[in-house]
């Protein structure tokens, strides 16, 4: 049988990967990518818990998680598609219009 | 046995695939490995008795959202930039490597014990996994589904305000 640690570890590796992909890399929409990595692994972790401690509400709140991060993948490549018909460009040094 | 083999088959190609999404240079390879992750994620669902989710995860990640992603990728066109890190990247991977090593120290050792729910796997193996997030959600969860269509709706008209081409402002005057 299968431990839940090791179910934890495994979201906790996925998380600090998409972490570490937010920090790192250029290109805004790999930076979108990497943030669905992190909503994976918090989806694991709520799945994990609800199978273990055997209670259902793990698992919706990861279904509502999803929807979330749908509706937050659309609202991100809808804002993508705006600053690179301004720019022409992806790269999340060149997006400072907003910095004051 | 059996769940031992397919649990390492499943998480080491999951970390496998996120680490590719990482640090692969061209933008769609990145968006294959994430199908990569997002299908071996379902996966680990699976196992945890979560067969609903399973069939969430691949019909609206790896069919709705991933497609939204290849879909933008392929209309911008991007080129692939020779520097694709973050110029400091160097100083960034030592502390988050040291900073995941002293989580999973911790979370080894914790014992995560806690008060059992009311939902054993047996019960819900009984009606299956749809049968009791059906009537879990349409009970006790039902304000936060409502909250959660509320938010897609928001989603929606915002992509469409946001994605419009901007004709009317710069009729009206107004500088991009």
């Amino acid at each position: 049988m299968v431990p839940l640690s090791a179910y934890v570890a495994v979201s906790a590796i996925l998380f600090m990967t998409g972490l570490l992909g937010v920090l790192i890399r250029r290109n805004f929409i790999i930076v979108l990518m990497s943030v669905e990595i992190m909503m994976n692994a918090a989806n694991i972790n709520l799945v994990a818990f609800s199978h273990y401690l055997e209670s259902m509400s793990g698992q919706l709140v990861a279904l509502f998680n999803i929807a979330i991060a749908a509706g937050e993948a659309a609202v991100g490549l809808a804002i993508i598609v705006v600053v690179f018909r301004g720019k022409i460009s992806t790269n999340v040094d060149e997006m400072n219009l907003l910095k004051w | 046995m059996m769940m031992s083999v397919f649990f390492a088959y499943f998480a080491l190609m999951s970390i496998v695939a996120a680490a590719l999404t990482v640090s692969l240079r061209h933008p769609v390879h990145c968006g294959l490995a994430l199908l990569a992750l997002l299908l071996h994620v379902s996966g680990l669902f699976v196992l945890l008795n979560a067969e609903f989710l399973w069939a969430v995860q691949v019909i609206v990640y790896a069919g709705a959202i991933l497609v939204l992603y290849l879909f933008v990728l392929m209309l911008l066109n991007l080129k692939t930039d020779e520097r694709y890190f973050h110029s400091s990247y160097p100083y960034i991977i030592g502390p988050a490597a040291l900073g995941s090593l002293y989580v999973l120290y911790l979370l080894l050792q914790s014992p995560f014990e806690g008060a059992k729910g009311d939902a054993p796997a047996s019960a819900i193996l009984e009606g299956g996994d749809t049968y009791a997030v059906g009537i879990k959600m349409f009970s006790d969860h039902i304000l936060q589904f409502e909250i959660v269509g509320i938010f897609l709706l928001g989603a929606i008209i915002g992509a469409i305000v946001l994605a419009k081409t901007p004709k009317a402002m710069e009729d009206a005057g107004g500088k991009r």
